[in-house]
């Protein structure tokens, strides 16, 4: 458990810290003060003797609302072990009972918790009459279910793990396997929950004594003083205040304590943001026809972390540029980047950036949303799934080009067409969850179509679907490529993927080009020892299936852990002490080829 | 998953699922029809214990509840007339047999201290409680909801750490705070104090100002924040991004896109809100005098007029299952694939 300290926390535990202080303290200090009665000075309001008034025996108010903290937390403390008690024992049937038992025990607390608290607090209250010992029983019963659907919930989740299967599978009797294994591991969070119990049930008892089904006198908790300071509220409404901060003050603390607790309970750990150093830009010459023309590309995150450095890439129209590399190259941010989506806290800097000849910042959202397509990996993520597929389709005409509705679902209609969806009227009119994954991914490059493209970026396109499906999506890509003329940007960890689709390939090393070369040069012409070894890493009909799959030792050093020289040198057979200590720039190897390393260029 | 029950699930969900034959188009209505029923049933099922619950909760009294009702001094003849009315002296399954018909054809008994009958009490308070409880609902949606939505688009990724701050710190107390303290302190500032607003009772519009605020800041707070929650995890997905992509104006992305995808969540939320806020009003009704339900629960239970307090805890309990049963409903026709999640 990690409790984060922050500002609320620590104002609800310096609070339960003065409710409890004030529950041990509070009758030994003004206890006398509370029960003095005083004919004198009977119903009075607030004044410097009595700061919160008197009540009608002339007992000092503000004395009583003092003590009647120990015996409300008392109560309430009361009302919870019951709860949580009788909560935990339904709460663990389920996984005791056989079958028949456990749906029925699952039932009952799920049409329990949907009942108010205050509900069942009642209905306990008619059945055990007035009094504190009702209202006690009443919230403890209104708080069981609660704890009952928490502990169950906690209680399935522990079910799943491997060392529960293993007791399983060795015989264990499902009771032994309760107490030994399942509850130990759930103790934690059910106890870090009671201290928003212990809140709720302050604040239940507050609510029944104050509507006088709760305490009764003599005895007198802060819902009772309530009770009888609101009967005087027209003349003296400063009675009912002193206990009605009583009770606000402990419901706040508690519940900001038992808020903090609770999220502990299940904490992941977020990482401290720095700010960012600025790398300085230096732009080259322009590249008058490609569509898409970066150089210097950087992008970093707070913390010192460059997932890109430095990149420079060209696209011409109608080529299509593979994007190679591992997991964690970089070329996943490098997409977003040119599509301006990289999340904040990321800074994107670059020394171009054009997009048909404008730096994109120059750019409208008009022009840059009908100009640039994205696709991305898992289509069934990247469709809004409460939106009907040929609406989402139909916006970007609405939005950027004032067509009318009919006129902009005639077009998607079209666009579904285009991109060879069977029935493209009835599924324009459908979910994405109702087509299939192929069919969806379909639907995001008709989505792209919609304006006129000029950039096409796929970010791993087909990763997410079948074999059989990735063809036919390559296939409408490469269709899409030739009719639109768009240059696309093809980001892929597969290389074989990309040596079939792109003309152009550009691999990725720890936010770095190694290596750009012609697709068809790939198989025998790469240069950079990466490149050949993630060639070599493809089994292909040749290779030999008896020997294991030739893999690549070590791994890419993260964002942040990049040295001054090659970053692939400590993975690398041919590295020499310059590769750790310089890095090698891109330059020319033969023609239409650039490869940046010290030994082979 | 090793479960017991993993070896025999998946053949009985072949036998009663319609086979891949079947398309798609067709199979997702029935699929929906079958989730309507078994909503029934369970409906049916609930409406059927709450009604054996009230039932047995005359019977749960410890001793008589005639003669706690009565009290100690009241003559025996006038005790053994009242339980012979009541039926007290029949078998219990015929008693219940009893009860279950009159209830059902809307017969409620009548009350111990005024001789109405609890039928008639009912339905002079329902719509005062229910309209109390709608409006509040009502305006902790339309307030709490773009404020939610507001914290999240400004506080996502962990910018403007100082609003996430402030927006948690203020919603975490004002969530904290019981419906009926909002009550006390409204009455005292605007009714007491200010004069501006009458203290207690119901006469026209300017009436329900006070005790609908008293009921809905909280519930405020609290949709507030899951719609933070809610619009913060929908920020992060692709289908957000492709929608920046699509260089779409802010206010559609996140109405158009963000919001209905929220829903879901919020309105379930606003079931189980409208739930308890019917049992708040108990309490703010209490405050403001307002002559509903509440009121009434909390005179029986006091005067011991066990007809009433269960005849109207009954009502209630039938309203969380109606409440409940209908945003089950309308979920599944809002979100589409909610339908679909259940049978996974």
């Amino acid at each position: 458990m990690s409790l984060r300290w922050s500002g609320p926390a620590v104002a609800g535990a310096v609070i339960v810290a003065l409710m409890a202080a004030l529950a041990v303290a509070g009758p030994i200090v003004w206890g006398e003060a509370a029960e003095r009665i005083d004919a004198g000075a009977i119903l009075q309001g607030a004044s410097a003797e009595h700061p919160l008034g008197t009540d009608n025996l002339g007992r000092d108010l503000l004395a009583r609302v003092l003590v009647a903290g120990r015996f409300s937390l008392a109560l309430a403390l009361a009302a919870t072990l019951i709860g949580a008690a009788a909560g935990i024992v339904l709460g663990t049937l389920p996984s005791v009972l056989p079958k028949r038992g456990a749906r029925l025990a699952t039932g009952t607390v799920n049409a329990l918790v949907a009942f108010p608290g205050l509900l069942l607090a009642m209905f306990t209250a008619v059945v055990t009459g007035l009094g504190a010992r009702g209202a006690v029983l009443g919230i403890g019963a209104a708080i069981a279910p609660g704890f009952a659907r928490l502990t169950q919930t906690l209680a399935a989740s522990v079910a799943g793990a491997d060392y529960v299967s293993a007791a399983r599978m060795l015989g264990v009797p499902r009771r032994r396997i309760l107490s030994r294994h399942v509850l130990p591991n759930i103790a934690e969070p059910l106890i870090l929950n009671l201290t928003q119990a212990l809140g709720g049930a302050l604040l239940g008892l507050a609510g029944m004594s104050f509507l006088g089904l709760g305490v009764q006198p003599p005895s007198f908790d802060w819902g009772r003083l309530l009770f009888d300071g609101f009967s005087r509220i027209y003349v003296t409404p400063e009675v009912a205040l002193g206990p009605a901060a009583a009770v606000a003050l402990a419901g706040i603390g508690f519940n900001l304590l038992g808020d903090a607790l609770a999220r502990a309970a299940a904490r992941t750990t977020v990482r401290k943001m720095d700010e960012p150093p600025a790398p300085p830009p230096e732009p080259g010459e322009p590249d008058p026809g490609a569509v898409l023309d970066v150089r210097d590309l950087t992008v970093t995150f707070p913390g010192g972390s460059t997932p890109v450095r430095g990149l420079s890439l060209a696209v011409a129209p109608g080529e299509v540029v593979g994007l190679v590399g591992e997991s964690g190259s970089g070329k996943s941010l490098t997409a977003a980047a040119v599509g301006g989506l990289v999340p904040y806290p990321g800074k994107v800097t670059y020394g171009r950036l054009h997009l048909g000849g404008r730096d994109v910042a120059e750019l409208s959202d008009k022009e840059l949303g009908t100009a640039l397509a994205m696709v991305f990996q898992d289509p069934l993520a990247a469709l809004n799934p409460a939106l009907k597929i040929g609406g989402q389709l139909a916006e970007v005409a609405v939005v950027h080009e004032g067509a009318t509705r009919a006129a902009a679902r005639r077009r998607a209609v079209d666009r579904l067409g285009q991109v060879h969806l069977p029935e493209p009227e009835r599924r324009a009119a459908q979910h994405p969850h109702e087509l299939s994954g192929g069919m969806r991914q379909r639907a995001v490059i008709a989505m792209g179509l919609m304006g006129t493209p000029r950039l096409i970026v796929a970010d791993e396109p087909t990763t997410a679907l079948d074999v059989t499906v990735q063809r036919q999506i390559l296939r409408l890509l490469r269709e899409v490529v030739a009719e639109t003329g768009a240059a696309t940007l093809f980001i892929s960890h597969d290389i074989a993927v990309v040596g079939e689709l792109c003309d152009r390939v550009v691999v990725m090393y720890a936010g770095r080009v190694v290596e750009e070369l012609p697709a068809d040069r790939l198989a025998d012409g790469a240069a950079h020892p990466y490149s050949r070894a993630l060639i070599a890493s493809l089994p292909d009909l040749d290779t030999d299936r008896t020997r294991p799959l030739a893999g690549i030792p070590g791994t890419q050093p993260a964002p942040d852990q990049v040295g001054p020289g090659c970053a692939f040198a400590p993975r690398c057979s041919l590295a020499t002490e310059r590769c750790v200590t310089q890095r090698p720039e891109l330059v020319a190897h033969g023609p239409l080829q650039r490869v940046a390393c010290w030994e082979v260029s | 998953m090793p479960d017991s029950s993993g070896l025999d699930t998946p053949m009985t969900a072949t036998g009663t699922r319609p086979g891949p034959a079947s398309g798609a188009g067709r199979r997702a209505p029935r699929r929906r029809t079958r989730v309507v029923v078994r909503r029934a049933v369970r409906f049916a099922v609930s409406l059927a214990v709450l009604l054996a619950a009230s039932f047995a909760m005359i019977h749960l009294i410890p001793g008589d509840p005639v003669r706690t009702s009565l009290g100690p001094a009241a003559p025996v003849e006038l005790v053994e007339a009242r339980r012979a009315a009541l039926g007290l002296d029949r078998p219990l399954p015929e008693q219940f047999v009893t009860y279950a018909t009159n209830v059902l054809s809307g017969n409620f008994g009548t009350s111990f201290i005024t001789s109405e009958p609890v039928g008639d009490v009912i339905t002079a308070r329902l719509p005062n409680t229910l309209a109390l409880a709608l409006l509040a609902t009502l305006l902790a949606l339309l307030a709490g909801v773009p404020l939610g939505m507001w914290a999240a688009v400004r506080t996502q990724n962990g910018r403007n750490r100082g609003s996430e701050l402030t927006f948690g710190s203020v919603t975490g107390t004002a969530v904290a705070v019981p419906e009926f303290l909002y009550a006390i302190g409204l009455v005292s500032a605007f009714a007491v104090g200010l004069g501006w607003f009458p203290p207690a009772g119901k006469a026209g519009p300017i009436t329900y100002v006070l005790p609908v605020l008293a009921l809905a800041a909280g519930p405020v707070a609290m949709i507030a924040r899951i719609a933070r929650v809610e619009t913060l995890r929908e920020l992060g997905k692709d289908y957000v991004r492709l929608a920046r992509a699509k260089r779409l104006p802010a206010r559609r992305l996140h109405l158009r896109h963000v919001l209905p995808n929220t829903l879901t969540a919020t309105l379930t939320v606003s079931g189980l809100l409208l739930t308890s806020l019917i049992a708040g009003s108990v309490l703010v009704e209490y405050v403001f005098a307002w002559p509903g339900l509440g009121l009434k629960i909390v005179e029986s239970i006091t005067q011991k007029d066990f007809p009433v307090a269960q005849g109207v805890i009954l009502v209630y309990g039938a309203i969380v299952l109606v409440v409940n049963l209908a945003v089950d409903l309308l979920l599944g026709a809002l979100d589409p694939t909610s339908a679909i999640r259940e049978q996974s």
